[in-house]
């Protein structure tokens, strides 16, 4: 077992004629992944990777019965490949894309509440279950299959633990990157309620960072809802107030969002807090 | 983005908002002028995007156009927070009887507009949601729906608004929130929307931020953004595409991914901060990390007087750390910086990577294992050449 996806998922790659898509559809059928084909309007009909190009979602799930999509294309366009998706049945949506304004996104978020679609991302490094599957961008090297359950707003610090965590022989069950936007489809508190109730799974990480209150929420479900012990860290300590550090949604605003309070939320819920994300699997030994 | 108060206001007047009649000066006798025109009482307000303006002697009421004049001397060049006075704002003395606060916002969690009313306007929101949290009437807008008639009853009868002052009051909140929608606002705020002696509402004060990720799509306020007080490096940042914050440490950081280079900062606040050591700057390198995108960043991080040693802190997944390595090297050769810089990469062909780090045997460049020791290493450095 493991959460959201396993080596039975079927999945579409929305652009998967472009650079970024193409190069990381092949890591993924190198990984294992079960790539039914892609989307590139006005190229349907042709092949990449010996896998079929559709023009619409519609045509491509009609054809490959295909459960889950990942969307790799420019920002101006992504908003409307996730609406396309939810409306063409998929259950799960995993959107790679930064940038995307966040009015467009709460709009599309609202859409693939409304069509039963769960929404990964944006702005995400994707999913990783490892052994089994990976949809996204996450570097086949940085785990191994095991019983921790990995969820985060980043991509290279989830890359740095994970692999810091298979240096010392803990494996994972599913790495979850949800995003580092303000309106994200999926939330700690999602995947957390997903860790506790998967078997497999033993101890959970969360990497969070700055902004927001998903830290604060998290600390409210681990405190009511979790059993399984959870290890965290929180960057941006030292991050000024009132900046945005790279991600959009990393911004400490009047007063909210600052790293300390977050710290302080999932001490005070029982989830012991690394100072220094090397120190992560040393928690979760 | 941020816009000025002038800006913000002169955007709500394109959505039907009252706002008073007043204009922008650069200079004193600008100023004069424009308090003549007016005519009578007269505010005279700093233009800076910062909050505290007031406090810091940046907003004065002049009685004519000749005191007009005075203040407009006083604060034009005045710093407010570190930032420089270009602009003031004259605006007619407005007769105030009641100050209302209104706003719509992002709400991230909810992932829907929020608006956020109340009868204790003028004072900051923070400040009011921390001591009279009850005092603020909130109701979400549903993205797909938009804003919806009952809603605005909703919330002039919750907040108390005298029912005369409805009517109005809905027009400002229609208009505001066609305002933050069309605009691509994550911040649309009126604080003090004032009610006049006369009755009639009035936006006195306004603050509109627009999510940056939609600026593609609004190029009347590109056009129209000021960028004075953006930093000469920060400026050079955005121009190649690298993002850079500068920080008043004296590490420079160079970092791929975002996530991963807020760690990097906190780790060399972690061990430096007992001796006053700290990040110099926040900076996402990105993907790749070529030669070119190495160059670039170093030399924003050098051109900081502050920096007295570079952390890099690299993790190779798709990318090779050797790849990286001949890169830095090669950047090294061309920027030729002074200070010592530590190397610390981890992920795919790392021990190679260090090997070419070290093999190189530049005397101010060594590699680190550990992100830990790479923090430490980083701090001692700094001690060192102090």
């Amino acid at each position: 077992m493991s959460i959201l996806i396993d080596s039975g998922a079927k999945v579409l790659v929305q652009g998967i004629t472009g650079r970024q898509g193409g190069f990381h559809t092949k890591l993924m059928m190198e990984y294992g992944t079960d790539v039914a084909g892609g989307v590139t309007p006005g190229k349907g009909g042709e092949w990449f990777e010996g896998k079929p190009v559709f023009d619409t979602m519609r045509a491509a799930v009609e054809t490959t019965n295909a459960d889950v999509s990942l969307v790799t294309v420019p920002a101006r366009f992504a908003a409307d490949a996730v609406m396309e998706a939810a409306d063409a049945g998929i259950r799960l949506i995993i959107c790679l894309t930064e940038h995307i304004p966040v009015a467009d996104m709460m709009k599309v978020l609202a859409f693939c509440r409304r069509r039963g679609a769960r929404l990964i991302g944006p702005n995400c490094p994707g999913l990783m279950t490892p052994g089994q599957a990976k949809v996204g961008i996450i570097p086949a090297m940085v785990a191994e299959p095991g019983n921790i359950g990995v969820v985060s707003k980043s991509g290279t610090l989830t890359y740095e633990v994970g692999f810091a965590m298979k240096n010392q022989g803990i494996g994972i069950s599913t790495i979850v990157g949800i995003g580092g936007d303000p309106v994200i489809g999926t939330t700690f508190v999602d995947v957390l309620e997903m860790f506790e109730n998967d078997p497999e799974t033993e101890k959970v990480a969360l990497l969070g960072e700055i902004g927001g209150s998903a830290e604060i929420a998290a600390a409210d479900f681990i405190k009511n809802a979790m059993t399984k012990p959870v290890a965290a860290f929180v960057a941006g300590r030292s991050a000024p107030p009132g900046k945005r550090m790279g991600h959009a949604g990393a911004i400490v605003d009047g007063g909210e969002g600052s790293a300390e309070e977050k710290i302080q939320a999932l001490e005070a819920a029982g989830a012991r807090v690394a100072a220094n994300p090397e120190e992560i699997p040393g928690l979760l030994a | 983005m941020k816009l000025h108060e002038y800006q913000s206001k002169f955007l709500f007047r394109d959505y039907g908002i009252p706002i008073p009649q007043g204009k922008v000066a650069t200079t004193a006798e600008d100023a004069f002028e424009i308090a003549s025109e007016l005519g009578g009482l007269v505010v005279v307000k700093a233009q800076v995007r910062v909050g505290g303006r007031g406090k810091a002697g940046g907003v004065k009421v002049a009685r004519d156009a000749e005191e007009a004049r005075r203040y407009a001397d006083q604060i034009l060049g005045m710093e407010i927070k570190g930032l420089r006075v270009e602009k003031v704002l004259v605006d007619p003395g407005a007769d105030i009887k009641q100050e209302i606060y209104l706003a719509i916002t992002n709400d991230r969690g909810a992932g829907m507009p929020l608006i956020m009313a109340s009868m204790e306007g003028g004072m900051d929101i923070e400040e009011l949601n921390r001591e009279r949290p009850g005092a603020i009437i909130r109701e979400h807008v549903e993205p797909i729906l938009g804003l919806q008639n009952y809603q605005m009853t909703y919330i002039a009868s919750a907040m108390g608004l005298p029912r005369a002052r409805w009517r109005d009051f809905g027009t400002v909140l229609a208009g505001l929130y066609e305002c933050y929608l069309q605009s691509d606002a994550e911040l649309a705020e009126i604080n003090p929307l004032v009610i006049t002696g006369e009755g009639a509402l009035l936006a006195v004060d306004g603050k509109v931020i627009i999510d940056d990720n939609a600026l593609f799509r609004q190029p009347a306020l590109v056009e129209d953004h000021d960028t004075s007080d953006e930093q000469e490096s920060e400026r050079l940042a955005r121009e190649a595409g690298i993002t850079y914050i500068k920080l008043d440490g004296q590490i420079g950081c160079m970092v791929n991914g975002a996530g991963l280079a807020m760690t990097t900062m906190d780790m060399t606040k972690l061990y430096g901060d007992d001796d006053g050591i700290g990040p110099a700057n926040f900076l996402d390198i990105g993907g790749g990390a070529t030669p070119e995108q190495v160059a670039a960043a170093l030399r924003i991080i050098l051109s900081d007087a502050n920096v007295k040693c570079v952390l890099f802190n690299i993790f190779g997944g798709i990318t090779r750390c050797d790849e990286v390595a001949d890169g830095i090297l090669t950047a090294y050769n061309e920027v030729k910086p002074a200070v010592p810089m530590i190397i610390r990469l981890q992920g795919t062909n790392a021990a190679e990577g260090n090997q070419i780090i070290d093999a190189a045997q530049i005397p101010n460049i060594s590699s680190a294992e550990t992100l830990t020791e790479a923090a430490q290493r980083a701090v001692a450095a700094v001690k060192q050449g102090a």
